[in-house]
């Protein structure tokens, strides 16, 4: 299959699809909808269930049903619409229940608007909903990198029994590329056995619970969880790095604040300013290595957010005091150019007052 | 000499004892429908869906493969397991503070879809798990923990009456509300029941039983004078009767 030239929404949709995901559960909101029009057009085809639930709620508990059974399941929706979802959300967690949901960020607070925001960091890297628990997300910055972490996404939620968020902004979802959805070589074989599809020829019933009305016990399935989030921080962490070997300072940026970013320290590379860039591509568990590697000859990091200013307190965990982290960042939908965050660079690092 | 097994409990039904209290109905309730999934013999390939409340432990009790909901969810969740599995048994067994109050926009848009699912109702005009605080099918005067000068309707509100409003809606095939106070009632709910679950069989659409039922902790009164509240003072605001057969399920 050669490259075919699609919307981001839509790259996710049929990345799903050639994950294996064939059923989803969604509710319209702007900027993803095209995602939930695809999977309606697509999934019916493919032999799967599209559903338009009556609410994210409904979305999420649906998914919640779908998961136990076994299947790859998804859903989406954007920053409103994923506040609902978190109650959800932390029931798969407690019930161990694999689902793949994206998260299409808009600005906000409350209704917000629907312009490109990366504003729901903090909501999906710091649990997000009840209860004491992370879950992986993912941060794709191009539509091709969106083919292979939809992949990953599915796997992860499935090696480990949890949700995975995938999460991206406003302009991934609605700019277009050309993308090439491989085949891929080695699949994993995921038993699922503990799925309840009736007790014919398995021996007994099966329980899907996240209640645990003993303190102790549910300590210990507590514990389980954890044992659980310091497995995958072991093996799920991505990232990329670009010129961090020389550089004075360093830029930390994800998804598409990241390409922007990238062309001012092109930019600031022409005039002499000896800049790299970590790129997270999982936000948790957060890349502390490439912070941890640098600490002693990094002279500074500035962190480039659609935010307020999120990410940057990862950032400042994982630099642990070793050098001072500035931020610029717009919100409010608004998108950071690639001379307002070069002239950041540069007020910085570059020696000169902007 | 051979005794003759004139009865036994139903394999639809795990041997853990239930922890409801004294006088409450839910344990009768559970096992008939324990009884209809055996007697169809249905248990292997049936997927139950608790709910939040009282009930939340059935997954414990019924003799199936179970699911938890999150409160009001039920008929969400039975959405998704019945849409990867059309083929299997899918039922819900909600109180009236889960279905009626906090998850009614559920289980009126699982049955528009005619999702073909059963929803075990069981109506007791109460919260019971969280200490007897009013349900929007707590009767006009009834006392609570959050009206205790009783239900006032200017306050408050109307009682709720589902199987009324759910019979409107196009998706919904089987609806009856049946009352398990005495033993010739009981015997309807368990008919009851076992008529959701054929229309279920038949792929006929949403069934939904709503079963007026106790709670003599909350209500302050014994299991006798509880049976004869269900009967004195429920069964008049909640007429019993099928409200919806669509197809005619005999």
């Amino acid at each position: 299959m050669g490259k075919v030239l699609m919307k981001g929404n839509e790259v996710i949709a049929e990345a799903a699809v050639h994950a294996g995901c064939k059923y989803f559960f969604g509710y319209p909101i702007t900027p993803q909808s095209e995602l939930v029009a695809y999977m309606a057009r697509r999934l019916p085809e493919a032999g799967g269930v599209f559903l338009q639930a009556e609410s994210e709620i409904a979305a999420i508990n649906m998914v919640y049903g779908a998961a136990g059974t076994g299947v790859r399941v998804m859903t989406s929706s954007s920053s409103p619409g994923f506040s609902l979802k978190q109650e959800g959300i932390s029931y798969l967690v407690g019930s161990e229940l694999p689902a793949v949901i994206c998260n299409i960020v808009r600005g906000g607070p409350g209704l917000g608007n629907i312009q490109p925001a990366q504003s729901d960091y903090f909501q999906v890297t710091k649990g997000g909903g009840h209860g004491d628990y992370n879950i992986p997300v993912l941060a794709p910055a191009s539509l091709q990198e969106i083919v292979e972490l939809t992949q990953d996404a599915f796997d992860i939620a499935d090696r480990y029994r949890t949700p995975v968020i995938l999460m991206g902004d406003g302009m991934l979802g609605q700019m277009m590329e050309p993308v090439e959805f491989g085949e891929r070589s080695e699949t994993e074989q995921f038993k699922k056995e503990w799925a309840t599809t009736g007790t014919r020829g398995d021996g007994g019933p099966k329980i899907i619970t996240s209640l645990e009305l003993d303190a102790e016990s549910l300590e210990e399935r507590n514990r389980n969880l954890q044992r659980k989030f310091a497995r995958i921080k072991e093996n799920e962490v991505r990232y990329e790095t670009y010129l961090i070997d020389d550089a004075d300072y360093i830029m930390v940026a994800f998804g598409t604040v990241a390409r922007i970013t990238l062309n001012a320290i092109n930019k600031a590379r022409r005039e002499g300013v000896k800049v790299g860039l970590i790129r997270p591509i999982s936000l948790w568990p957060f890349p502390e290595k490439p912070f941890i590697e640098t600490r002693g000859r990094v002279k500074g990091f500035i962190s480039v957010e659609m935010s307020a200013g999120q990410m940057i307190e990862d950032i400042r965990l994982a630099v642990n005091g070793f050098a001072p982290v500035d931020f610029f960042g717009r919100t409010g939908g608004v998108v950071p150019t690639q001379e307002e965050i070069y002239d950041k660079i540069m007020s910085v690092a570059g020696g000169v007052t902007v | 000499m051979t005794m003759k097994t004139v009865f036994k409990k139903t394999s639809g039904l795990t041997d853990k004892p239930t922890h409801y209290c004294p006088g409450c109905t839910h344990g009768v309730i559970h096992r008939l429908v324990g009884e209809v999934l055996e007697e169809m013999d249905i248990l292997e390939d049936t997927i139950g869906v608790a709910s939040v409340g009282c009930s939340v432990l059935s997954y414990e009790y019924f003799n199936c493969d179970m699911t938890q909901a999150a409160h009001g969810r039920a008929p969400a969740v039975a959405t998704g397991v019945k849409r990867v599995l059309p083929n299997r048994f899918v039922f819900t067994y909600q109180g009236d503070g889960d279905l009626a109050s906090i998850g009614i926009s559920e289980v009126i848009h699982a049955a528009a879809r005619g999702e073909n699912i059963t929803v075990i109702f069981v109506n007791n005009a109460i919260y019971g798990m969280t200490g007897g605080q009013m349900a929007p099918t707590t009767l006009i005067g009834q006392k609570t923990a959050t009206t205790p000068f009783g239900r006032d309707v200017s306050i408050q509100g109307s009682p709720i009456k589902v199987c009324e409003m759910i019979s409107t809606l196009d998706g919904a095939a089987y609806i009856e509300r049946v009352s398990a106070h005495d033993v010739p009632h009981i015997q309807k709910v368990k008919k009851a029941i076992r008529k959701a679950f054929e229309t279920q069989k038949k792929g006929l659409g949403f069934s939904l039983i709503e079963v007026l039922s106790t709670c003599p902790t909350n209500w302050g009164l014994d299991p006798a004078e509880s049976l004869d509240w269900v009967k004195d003072n429920m069964v008049p605001v909640y007429p019993l009767g099928v409200y919806k057969n669509k197809e005619g399920v005999k």
